[in-house]
């Protein structure tokens, strides 16, 4: 009896086992198609000299004439096949072009003769090797036969056949280290790793604050709340396109209004290009800093879309408070300072660093809005920003996957930190 | 001590309010004038604490008949400081100069009513002083909050409302004329329809979002259950694996997609982006609808099973009917992904006629089109999921706060 029953739970575990693999399934073969094959793809592309150009495949292109107009008068014709390799890189192996002639043709004299056969009408060509850039001739005399006719005997009614292997840097297994190299010793590395910490700490951090002192702001209730509250998500959920480009109009060196307000208003005497200036002087008690301009703009930006976010999740957690705390800590007489600070923030703290670790890793990660800011220039190039620079601004595909793969090196240690630590926080 | 009284705080949250409503009207003066104005700040900073100490001392005759005096006495105070001009503007805009002066008064009265309200000019207590605080940076708080949230979309909406020659010779003026027709009024607008192919872009945008959506649901809401009701090996591994997958951004998967995409040519193609956006929103909404499963009894679905339904029937009318919101939000929030989407469709697409609206946007984005266009497209962009968002605003928030850390 008790074998039968186990028996039987056996199976629905088995069968609840495979339906939770089958309705799994499709998932996991889209990621492993599209997120996970390009991981390692890229980790393939990155140990290899791979440019931008070598992704259009090298192609044998063979055009087919025929010299001579055949009539009832007129009984010889050329055909002529003229090949060429389309790329400037590679050689092509192992060429073969195939053609049938028609019926109505006797084949007379075939020229390269060493390379062409004639067996049965079928015409094979091998020509082995055509390296690149080069190109030749295939001359085949013809004259017609009895069975000659002329609507239905054109030679060109069948297309040439053409087969060939040929060498591809992305298939082939040759690796080097050499993409690497170039991006490690470049001497703006350090200039991008610096960057690209200070973005991301500094944006991170900012947003967090503005968030937590928005949902300082909106914790208290007052007519009109919820409006404001929706007021504030905007800049998180507009295109970044869009709102990128607002902030690149505002700030506009020639006709922004922030730089013509603040000429207006002799704040300054020449329009400032706030994303295109490396540096800017400022002044303090007769010491000149070197502030970085652009960066700190990219910042701003940064700040100003994604706080509404952290925004969101603190206020979200500051409603489930308890409220009867509150009330002891006042009957107690804590100032509001002390409740913030002896109540709220302890409260807040997990949720807080939560945010803040999963807001630094897509702060790093973030490439559309410096991209479409400074286009990485003036001092703003990231680890993000670089790999389109040097994948595509540049045509080195190679490299810029060797920057993405610092990227996943860096995410990789920042998730792991993240794993480790969310386990304690609850979230 | 000086400052720890109420009539200190008075004077400072007079000035400060002061200060901060003369730039805020000047600015509003500019932007609607056109002219120049100048911005003169040490009148206020007297008026500005005399009304603070004016307030105080008058609280417990407060009625509305004295607020609107002081409002009166307060605008005649920096008429009569600027010797009749504020602004330095010209005599033509008196009206407009008036109406400023009048509203800076006003906001500066009801400011100090907010923050001055029931404070004693005596001395205070450490709790009054830092409740003043509190009430004093709150009010500036959510002012400044709310202006520069709001800002840039003011600059993108009245930029697109422009023209070219307005445009450069003043940027400051920003007013609209409203009595100009339609046609001058929504020039930017009507060029991009007719002349940039905008109606396709939108058209190609929809299709791709909403497919995105479709599909993600599609996938997802199985994946979900099966993650979170059935009884699989390794399930934490799984889950673990679809945050991790979830937190790889899109610059790091681009070159290869490029490659492997142009070598079977899909690159050029809306076909290729629905087939790369859902495998990044299909996480997200694993991950999200997986806590919205969890959540649900599993009492229910045991007495299903019960009954004899199987399990994609309890997919199809238990758990999807009962987690409707959830669903709502997790779509909006994958068609807002895949609607603000730009690293792919910037890569990918290169035929105008297949272009999405970031794509078509960043084509606008060069020397020779015109700026007020490419803020229209902008404008166009945003339209949508504005509009979105303001009718579904409570499961659009749900979506963010559930998976929004991404982005």
């Amino acid at each position: 009896m008790t074998n039968i029953k186990k028996k039987n739970k056996n199976t629905l575990l088995e069968k609840e086992k495979k339906l939770g693999l089958i309705l799994l399934l499709p998932t996991i073969l889209i990621v492993f198609s599209v997120v996970i094959f390009p991981l390692l793809a890229n980790f393939w592309i990155s140990f290899k000299p791979v440019s931008l150009g070598d992704l259009r495949p090298p192609k044998l292109i063979v055009k087919e004439r025929i010299k001579g107009k055949l009539s009832n008068k007129n009984q010889l014709a050329e055909i002529q096949y003229s090949y060429r390799n389309s790329s400037i890189k590679y050689d092509l192996e192992n060429v073969i072009i195939k053609d049938t002639i028609p019926n109505g043709f006797t084949v007379k004299d075939l020229h390269p003769a060493q390379f062409c056969k004639i067996k049965l009408k079928e015409l094979t060509c091998n020509l082995n090797n055509v390296s690149s850039r080069s190109s030749g001739k295939i001359i085949i005399k013809i004259h017609k036969n009895d069975q000659w006719q002329k609507e239905l005997d054109n030679p060109k009614k069948t297309k040439p056949l053409v087969t060939f292997s040929s060498k591809n840097v992305l298939t082939s297994f040759e690796f080097n280290t050499e993409n690497f190299k170039k991006v490690f010793s470049a001497s703006e590395f350090f200039e991008v790793l610096k960057v690209s910490f200070y973005y991301t700490i500094f944006g991170t951090a900012g947003a967090l604050l503005v968030g937590l002192l928005a949902a300082q702001i909106l914790q208290k209730s007052f007519r009109g709340r919820s409006i404001v509250r929706g007021l504030l998500l905007f800049p998180y959920v507009s295109p970044v396109i869009a709102v990128a480009f607002a902030w690149v109009i505002l700030f506009d060196p020639f006709s922004g209004i922030v730089n013509s307000m603040l000429v207006q208003m002799n704040v300054i005497d020449k329009p400032i290009n706030f994303f295109g200036q490396k540096y800017t002087d400022i002044i303090i008690f007769g010491y000149v800093f070197k502030f970085p301009l652009a960066l700190s703009m990219v910042i701003a930006f940064e700040i100003w879309r994604y706080f509404p976010l952290s925004f969101l999740f603190i206020l979200a957690r500051m409603q489930s408070f308890p409220e009867e705390v509150y009330d002891a800590a006042k009957i107690d007489g804590a100032s509001p300072l002390q409740q913030f600070y002896y109540i709220s923030l302890p409260f807040l703290i997990g949720i807080m660093s939560i945010l803040f670790l999963l807001r630094f890793i897509w702060t790093f990660n973030k490439f559309d809005d410096i991209f479409l800011l400074t286009g990485g220039n003036a001092g703003t190039r990231t680890f993000t920003v670089n790999v389109y620079e040097q994948a595509f601004a540049i045509s080195n595909l190679g490299a810029g996957a060797a920057v993405a793969v610092v990227i996943f090196i860096f995410l990789l240690t920042f998730s792991l930190f993240f794993m480790r630590y969310s386990k304690k926080e609850t979230f | 001590m000086f400052w720890k009284y109420g009539l200190f705080f008075s004077i400072l949250s007079g000035g400060i309010w002061g200060i901060f409503w003369q730039i805020f009207f000047t600015v509003v003066g500019i932007l609607t004038l056109g002219t120049p104005l100048s911005l003169e700040l040490s009148q206020i900073m007297i008026i500005g604490p005399l009304a603070g100490i004016l307030y105080i001392k008058s609280q417990k005759f407060l009625s509305i008949k004295f607020h609107l005096t002081a409002i009166i006495v307060i605008t005649f105070l920096i008429f009569v400081s600027h010797l009749g001009n504020p602004y330095q503007a010209e005599d033509e805009n008196r009206l407009i100069i008036f109406m400023l002066t009048l509203l800076t008064s006003f906001f500066i009265w009801v400011s100090l009513n907010h923050s001055l309200y029931n404070l004693s000019p005596g001395k205070l207590s450490k709790h009054d002083i830092e409740s003043f605080f509190i009430k004093f940076m709150w009010g500036i708080g959510l002012i400044i909050l709310i202006l520069i949230t709001l800002i840039p979309f003011y600059i993108m909406i009245m930029t697109s409302l422009k023209n070219q020659q307005s445009l450069i010779l003043n940027p400051l003026d920003l007013s609209v004329n409203l009595n100009t027709d339609f046609k001058t009024l929504f020039n930017s607008y009507i060029e991009l329809f007719t002349n940039f192919n905008f109606h396709l872009f939108l058209i190609n945008s929809f299709i791709v979002s909403c497919t995105t959506v479709i599909i993600t649901l599609f996938f997802s809401i199985p994946g979900a259950y099966a993650l979170a009701r059935l009884r699989i090996p390794n399930k934490k591994i799984f889950s673990g694996t679809v945050i991790l997958i979830y937190l790889i951004p899109s610059i790091v998967l681009i070159i290869p997609l490029y490659a492997v995409f142009s070598y079977i040519g899909l690159r050029n193609s809306l076909f290729g982006l629905i087939l790369v956006y859902p495998a990044t929103t299909i996480p997200v909404a694993l991950y999200m609808l997986r806590g919205y499963f969890s959540a649900l009894s599993s009492e229910i679905d045991d007495a299903a099973l019960m009954d004899g339904l199987s399990r994609i029937q309890i997919i199809l009318k238990i758990a999807i009917p009962l987690s409707k919101p959830a669903i709502v939000s997790v779509g909006l929030y994958v068609f807002m992904i895949a609607w603000n989407e730009f690293l792919i469709a910037f890569m990918f697409l290169d035929d105008p006629s297949i272009f999405t609206l970031s794509r078509g946007i960043m084509s606008l984005n060069s020397s020779e089109i015109p700026q007020q266009h490419l803020m229209a497209g902008a404008v166009i962009a945003t339209i949508p999921v504005m509009i979105i968002f303001l009718y579904l605003e409570k499961f659009l928030i749900s979506g963010l706060s559930a998976g929004g850390v991404k982005g």
